[in-house]
């Protein structure tokens, strides 16, 4: 079901200005690899290149490559579209849709793409909802909308919104930082049990959620405002929590710049 | 010691207030001043009079509050009347429209009026209706929606969700340009392309061409509008489920906008429902029902208006006809209006 991430080589531009440079790393299937560094060094842009939302922004542009298991996502004739079936993504800010009741923004993707059948929806929400541990607190109003729930539920729904579809990756962008300590303690539970089916990608600033909830951790840094983010490193986590190999991510980890 | 301190000194929180009453007392004196002035100089329009009262009500506003109040809060209320005046400037002629429509128009608004043509009236004898030329409005409004919304619709999803470089630049300047050509402009278009070139004959269907190019640039800019107001977000949520962008805009764009869509859509009906010039040219006027709007003349509820006024060489019971058929006309407005009110609330994302 998860699949493995490869990139290398990778760079990405918005119009003429060079947002991320050169970067490579790999992720394993089936582990969470969380995102840190200071604000603007490209870990979004970045994490918006691996299933080809970058290009949506106008200017956005990528160089390199990014493979799936061995098939690279910019290749020839690759649809993206159907990259995004296979790497999902919940943004910063929950985005439920507000036309749409609770059960038809899970069942958006499906019915959406049109490729699902009738019987199966209900089980489908169901299991969507339970997997982002929403679902009792919303099995009595599935058809109230979406956007009356509160800030961490929407952002579960969106998550459930994510995993209704079954991608192999789940990439995350700053998911909680709009949700209050135990919503987002419930997300990062939520985590920790969707490793077992997806690769997850999550970028955070907070520090002791990085810590907390993955495996693997990359830093990127930016030399100067203007400059494009590069990886300074990527490792297990506890090495970089505990003994990172370069002096800036140490810095930077501790609350020490300059 | 501290109590004599703060009795001596004024608070610089709390300043002198005038009493809650004192603006209807300053437009009671001004009006009384104004009535005043205009008896004592002779002066018999009702229009002097209010216009001196409107200057005394400013003036003496400033004056006052800034005496008792400070200069900062006589500001805030001369802004205040300001804005009240103005919008009394505004209400004034449009209440008294109405109001004068009514009055006229009642006289022989009823259920004869509507359900009856001027078939077998002359012009100049009382009896009749406008049931020809509601028809004829009806039709050739609905025939003019059917071809300006969908093409407007569609050139503003354009415009907004894939337009960029020289091709949405160039369809931008040209619906700027359309939205300014005068409607008398756009019935010669139609008049010397449909009539004179192609040989077609006066009919509805060419009232509704000429209808459908005033329209089309009002819809383009209100549905531009609305679709530039859905965050980008949502876009992104959809896509990132990996649905195809035309889907996207179909199944999530679309619906989060509709209301103001429809809302857009209604506006742009009423605005063509009142245009007389093009159908002078195009649709010629009936007194007879036709109910067939591709073949012979037609009525409208305007062009009716005109020549009931036009035609009829000053009779009064015409003149009654062409009231309480502009009544119908801007009653016809009035509820399309509210329906597109009530649809925008409808469909409006809700909270609960
Ligand atoms: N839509 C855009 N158009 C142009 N430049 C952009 C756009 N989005 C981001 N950038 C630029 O790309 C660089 C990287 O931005 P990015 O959003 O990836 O940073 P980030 O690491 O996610 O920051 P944060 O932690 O604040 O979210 C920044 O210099 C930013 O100004
Ligand atoms: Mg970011």
């Amino acid at each position: 079901m998860a699949k493995r991430i490869d990139v290398s080589g990778l760079s990405a531009y918005y119009g003429s200005h060079k947002a991320i440079d050169d970067i490579s790393m790999t992720i394993e299937p089936r582990t969470v690899t969380a995102f840190i560094g200071p604000s603007g060094c490209g870990k979004s842009t970045f994490l918006r290149t691996l299933n080809r939302m970058h290009e949506v922004t106008p200017g956005g542009r990528v160089e390199g490559k990014v493979l799936l298991d061995d098939e690279d996502l910019y290749g020839a004739g690759v649809d993206p579209v159907s990259v995004r079936r296979e790497v999902g993504m919940v943004f910063q800010r929950p985005n439920p849709f507000p036309t749409m009741s609770i059960f038809d923004n899970v069942a958006a993707g499906l019915r959406l793409n049109g490729n699902y059948r009738k019987n199966e929806l209900n089980d489908i929400v169901e299991k969507s909802l339970k997997g982002a541990n929403l679902w009792n607190e919303v099995k009595d109003r599935l058809n109230k909308p979406g956007s009356g729930l509160s800030g961490g539920q929407q952002q579960r729904l969106c998550i459930a919104r994510a995993i209704a579809v079954e991608p192999k990756v789940l990439l995350m962008d700053e998911p909680c930082s709009a949700l209050d300590p135990i919503s987002t303690l419930a997300i990062e539970d939520l985590i920790g049990e969707l490793k077992e089916r997806f690769t997850i990608v999550i970028v955070t600033h907070n520090m002791q959620q990085a810590a907390r909830v993955s495996d693997r951790t990359a830093f990127f840094n930016l030399a100067a405002v203007g400059q494009p983010g590069k990886l300074i490193e990527i490792d297990d986590t506890e090495r970089i929590f505990s003994n990172p190999s370069v002096q800036a991510t140490e810095d930077y980890i501790s609350g020490r710049f300059g | 010691m501290s109590t004599t301190l703060t009795s001596k000194h004024r608070s610089t929180l709390r300043g002198g207030h005038l009493p809650k009453w004192s603006p209807l007392a300053i437009i009671a004196g001004s009006v009384a001043a104004g009535l005043g002035i205009s008896a004592a100089a002779g002066l018999h329009s009702s229009i002097q009079w209010a216009l001196i009262a409107a200057v005394v009500f400013v003036v003496a506003t400033y004056g006052i509050a800034a005496k008792v109040e400070g200069r900062r809060q006589a500001k805030d209320r001369i802004a205040t009347s300001l804005i009240w005046v103005a919008f009394l400037l505004a209400v004034i002629p449009l209440a008294s429209l109405v109001w004068e429509t009514v009055k006229r128009g009642v006289k022989v608004f009823d259920v004869y009026f509507l359900t009856h043509s001027m078939g077998v009236v002359a012009d100049t004898e009382p009896g009749g209706g406008i049931y020809h030329a509601i028809i004829g409005t009806l039709e050739q409004v609905g025939l003019a929606s059917l071809i300006a919304v969908p093409i407007g619709v569609l050139t503003a999803i354009y415009l907004v969700e894939y337009g960029k470089g020289k091709l949405a630049k160039a369809i931008t300047f040209f619906v700027d340009v359309m939205t300014g050509i005068p409607s008398i402009v756009a019935g010669l278009f139609i008049l010397s392309f449909w009539i004179l070139i192609l040989d077609m004959g006066y009919s509805g269907f060419a009232g509704s061409l000429a209808l459908s190019i005033l329209m089309m640039p009002v819809v383009v800019r209100s549905t531009e509008e609305m679709l530039k107001l859905v965050p980008n977000e949502l876009r992104e949520a959809s896509l990132a489920l990996g649905v195809p962008k035309w889907r996207t805009i179909l199944k999530v764009v679309l619906p989060t906008s509709i209301g103001g869509i429809t809302t857009g859509v209604m506006l742009a009906v009423a605005r063509i429902t009142g245009e007389t010039a093009p159908m002078l040219l195009l649709v010629w006027g009936t007194n007879f029902i036709n109910n067939n709007p591709f073949e012979g003349p037609q009525a409208s509820l305007p062009l009716y208006i005109y020549q009931q006024y036009a035609n009829s060489s000053g009779a009064n019971a015409a003149y009654d006809r062409a009231w309480a058929a502009a009544l119908a006309l801007i009653a016809f407005v009035m509820i399309l209006n509210l329906v597109a009110r009530g649809i925008a609330r409808w469909k409006a994302p809700s909270q609960h």
